[in-house]
């Protein structure tokens, strides 16, 4: 790839992580999108992540 | 320290799965919960006093007042209570479990099952069936006179056919009722009729003089009678996966209709709790959301073994009764069980899911990591007392349980 904008002059194969709504977007829009279903650890807190680190080191 | 924990519900889920449950006996609660004395009365959920009881739980503490004769009316019954004479204690930690409010006093009768593998006992109620009935909180003398031909009736009828017929396995008519589309907690026709199929040719053979067909009636005509066998079987299926050291494993779930309630296996005897959920389902003509009462009852303790809502997957026919969505969301919520449990099942099949086998074992750590909360089929009781089931649905117990349990863990190892 030798410029970002050759990016969007080809069709584009979209791997989306986390919100759905993005993924949903893109295929309304006949973009090829795989939607993968991922979110935070414990919803992104700091605290409760040390402790699963913790209990899973 | 992932190994250590991996390790010890590695146990816990393997007396789970290896667990071989039977009826094998009924037996009157003053003869097997010695706390149960007079004036003591077992209820669902985790330990909640009379002032904190919800509506439905309260009306039923007033029915199991005038059902044991400790009082004569309402009236006296209250007063009772009011001086401190009543004490209250949770069924589970009696080893023993009921549905909705969960009522347990002495002179009840209760299914004895036993787990034959690790030897221990589990105890649940008689299933009243639908309608006006004491486990949602009906006290009137109709319920009290239905409790009485329990006692004296029925459970005497049972006992005799079950000394005939030899103990009964549980396990086998889960796996077979799951096999026909029943998931054990909203839909139990299949089991109760396979229970039915078990017992009848024994209860015939037993003198119950001009009552044998009313007997029979009941136990036929109550779709719902295998659920609190299916409750006692995971009761006794649960327990022998309690009290392992550094297991993350959630070995009770229950609900007092006030608070949610989880025990952890490596976390002794203590609740941790937090406000239950609303469930979400399908109401009954007349009413609606505002009539229903917070999520209630010990009958959770069958999500924990990996049927009820971790079965839904392989139970279709419930989804519509539930509001549940479609086949599709069935199979999502047992597959999305699947991320926070410890293993599957290896007797407990879902043929739907090329007989795989149930997601069994929740742990903590999973919970609180991806935030899915386990789902649970249930019944919804209207939040007056005597009311009755007005719907059926979904609820999810709340993460706050499971956060607060991860907390405590995390501090044991200080």
């Amino acid at each position: 790839m030798s410029s970002p904008n050759e990016l969007f002059t080809q069709p584009l194969a979209v791997i989306n992580i986390g919100l759905q709504i993005f993924a949903e977007a893109l295929q309304v829009q006949g973009v090829s999108c795989v939607h993968v279903d991922w979110r935070p650890p414990a919803g992104g807190d700091a605290d409760l992540m040390a402790i699963l680190a913790r209990l899973n080191s | 320290m992932k190994n250590i924990i991996d390790k010890a519900n590695q146990e816990a889920y393997e007396r789970i799965d290896s667990a071989q449950v039977f009826l094998t006996d009924i037996k009157y609660a003053r003869e097997v919960l010695p706390t149960l004395t007079e004036y003591v009365i077992g209820h669902a959920g985790p330990p909640i006093a009379w002032p904190d009881m919800c509506g439905p739980m309260q009306g039923a503490v007033i029915g199991a007042i005038k059902y044991e004769g400790w009082a004569d009316g309402d009236d006296e019954a209250m007063s009772l209570i009011e001086s401190g004479r009543i004490r209250f204690v949770s069924n589970h930690s009696m080893g023993a479990v009921g549905p909705m409010t969960g009522m347990i006093t002495m002179s009840m009768p209760l299914y004895e099952v036993l787990n034959e593998t690790f030897g221990n006992r589990a105890y649940c109620t008689f299933n009243e069936g639908l309608g006006r009935v004491m486990r949602f909180g009906a006290n009137d003398g109709e319920v009290v006179a239905r409790l009485q031909w329990l006692e004296k009736t029925l459970a005497p009828g049972l006992k005799k056919a079950l000394m005939l017929s030899g103990p009964i396995n549980l396990k086998v008519i889960i796996t077979q009722a799951l096999a026909m589309g029943d998931e054990m907690h909203q839909r139990n026709i299949a089991a109760s009729l396979l229970f039915g199929r078990a017992i009848m040719p024994y209860l015939t053979q037993v003198d119950m003089g001009s009552e044998g067909a009313k007997i029979v009636q009941f136990i036929l005509g109550n779709e719902q009678f295998f659920l609190n066998l299916a409750m006692a079987a995971a009761k006794a299926t649960m327990d022998p996966a309690h009290g392992i050291k550094n297991s993350t494993l959630v070995t009770a779930m229950s609900r007092n209709g006030t608070q949610f309630g989880i025990r952890v296996s490596g976390l002794g005897d203590t609740w941790f709790e937090a406000k239950p959920e609303m469930p979400q389902g399908l109401y009954f003509p007349g009413f609606g959301p505002e009539d229903a009462n917070p999520d209630m009852g010990d009958s959770a303790i069958l999500e924990c073994m990996g049927i009820g809502g971790f079965a839904m997957g392989s139970a279709p026919a419930v989804v519509r009764f539930l509001g549940a969505g479609t086949v599709q969301d069935a199979l999502g919520y047992t597959q999305e069980m699947g991320e926070i449990t410890v293993g599957k099942s290896n007797s407990i099949l879902m043929p739907a899911l090329n007989f795989t086998g149930v997601p069994m074992g929740i742990d903590i750590r999973k919970v609180v990591e991806t935030g899915i909360q386990p789902v649970i089929n249930t019944g919804i009781a209207h939040k007056r007392a005597g009311l009755g089931q007005v719907g059926a649905g979904i609820v999810k117990a709340p993460l706050d349980c499971f956060i607060k349990s991860l907390v405590a863990f995390n501090k044991t190892l200080n």
